[in-house]
């Protein structure tokens, strides 16, 4: 049940006061409630779980990731989870 | 969102390569989630590890964990001709002692799918005659949902809503766990999405007292592989700490929002697990400021207690004492069709997913366990 969907948020809006948004899962859209990720703007990936966005995905993580993955796929690092 | 990165085969096969060179003598891991549970064994994770590397399926599955009085619960207030009972899919088919609320919808009881906590409170505005009870399931997940909506009852004086709340709390399953002397696990990857709410700080008191290395992982496979890796070279190191291999969604501090949600409406107490017993501080119920909307009080207690069908093991299963083929009942009286325990129902039960993934028990001859769920 803690399964989570990560989703881009398309646009924000309030309902009675509470922080919504459309979030686009693959093609699919879904109102989302945002209430618990304060700051999220159109355009982010944020992990959707039972309605309400978990947090906001950082994608300067994603990016940090791929970056040394790639060094050390391509010989230039022993490997980041090396001790 | 780009997840090709955590589904490389080439930094897999590096990350696996490495758990193997790294590892030099036995050590037994638990997957706190059960939806890790299923990706380990769909994916086949298991089966590319080094031999002497055990993985136990721990109890975060809570559909698994609620308590079956608590079911019968529910299904009592849906016999009631003013209840809509509104729960999440995954609770509709798990047993309580006699009955399901799938069940209890064909006996005629308004049992009500929802997606979200929000939905149901929806439910309540838009059938204003009716007392629409949302049974509540869930870790620190779907809690902080459950809370917006109580807030939101309150603010807006919706008086036919209320809360059935089976909410209960990981960090303090893992506690318990740890403090059974029975206890073999060595090391833990914690439930991403449920740090991604609470964050690493919980994790922090019990890595230092019981000495455990614990993980934050998270759900694909090069998160799975990563989390195991780092938990081995930890181990291989004598090392106890918790480290987060989940970074792009959890901050160690956690969603403070959702923990400001979830505190705002509720207290942690004692709470029964099915199959496991009473764990201190693991359950939430509402606060005394949000009675109104507390199912319990509204509608008074739940029946009697109950006991599970004698020949299931769930408890242990759900404890990573047992492993599910260790069962007599496994694939034979207890199959997704017919469940005789709520590991077996749930989509992220061990039992399910052992089933799911043909991971029968050595030596039987039914290696099929059929074409139900085996597809």
């Amino acid at each position: 049940m803690c399964i989570a969907a990560p989703g881009r948020v398309i646009r924000l809006f309030q309902r009675e006061g509470l922080e919504m948004g459309e979030v686009d899962f693959g093609g699919i859209a879904r109102e989302v409630c945002l209430a618990h990720v304060p700051g999220v703007r159109a355009g982010d990936h944020v992990m959707v779980h039972a309605g309400f966005a978990l947090e906001i995905i950082d994608e300067s993580e994603v990016a940090r990731f791929q970056q040394l993955w790639r060094e050390v796929l391509t010989g230039g690092r022993a490997g980041e989870e090396s001790p | 969102m780009n997840l090709a990165p955590f589904r490389d085969p080439a930094i897999a096969a590096r990350l696996i390569e490495e758990t193997h060179r790294v590892q030099s003598r036995p050590w037994v891991i638990m997957e706190t989630c059960g939806g890790q549970t299923h990706a380990i064994l769909r994916l086949g994770l298991d089966q590319l590890l080094p031999r002497g590397l055990e993985l136990v399926h721990g109890p975060g599955c809570p559909v698994c964990v609620t308590p079956a009085p608590l079911i019968d619960h529910a299904i009592a207030l849906a016999a009631r001709p003013e209840v809509i009972l509104a729960t999440f899919g995954d609770m509709m088919r798990v047993p309580g002692t006699a009955s399901t609320l799938f069940a209890a919808r064909a006996a005629g009881g308004d049992v009500r799918m929802v997606y979200s906590a929000l939905d149901a409170l929806e439910l309540a505005h838009t059938n204003p005659d009716r007392e629409v009870v949302f049974f509540a399931i869930g870790f620190e997940t779907t809690a902080p949902g459950s809370a917006q909506a109580v807030m939101r009852a309150r603010s807006q004086g919706v008086a036919n809503f209320s809360l059935l709340s089976a909410h209960v709390l990981v960090p303090a399953a893992i506690r318990y766990l740890l403090e059974d002397p029975g206890n073999r696990v060595q090391g833990y990857l914690a439930a991403g999405h449920a740090c991604a709410v609470l964050g690493g700080q919980p994790y922090e008191e019990l890595a230092a007292r019981f000495h455990v290395p614990i993980v934050i992982t998270g759900f694909e496979a090069i998160d799975l592989l990563r989390g195991i890796l780092r938990v081995v070279q930890m181990l291989e190191a004598g090392e106890a700490r918790v480290e987060n291999a989940y970074e792009r969604v959890v901050h160690h501090e956690g969603n403070l929002q959702a923990q400001d949600a979830i505190w705002n409406v509720f207290m942690s107490r004692g709470r029964e697990w099915r199959g496991i017993g009473l764990i201190p501080a693991s359950g939430l119920t509402l606060k005394p400021e949000y009675s109104a909307w507390n199912a319990q009080l509204k509608f008074g207690p739940p029946a009697e207690t109950s006991t599970e069908p004698g020949i299931c093991i769930s408890g242990l299963v759900l404890q990573g004492l047992k492993k599910p083929p260790e069962c007599p009942a496994f694939g034979r009286e207890c199959t997704p069709g017919h469940p005789l325990g709520a590991p077996m129902v749930s989509a992220e039960g061990a039992c399910a997913a052992y089933f799911s993934y043909q991971r029968m028990p050595e030596g039987r001859d039914d290696k099929s366990p059929g074409s139900e769920g085996a597809a």
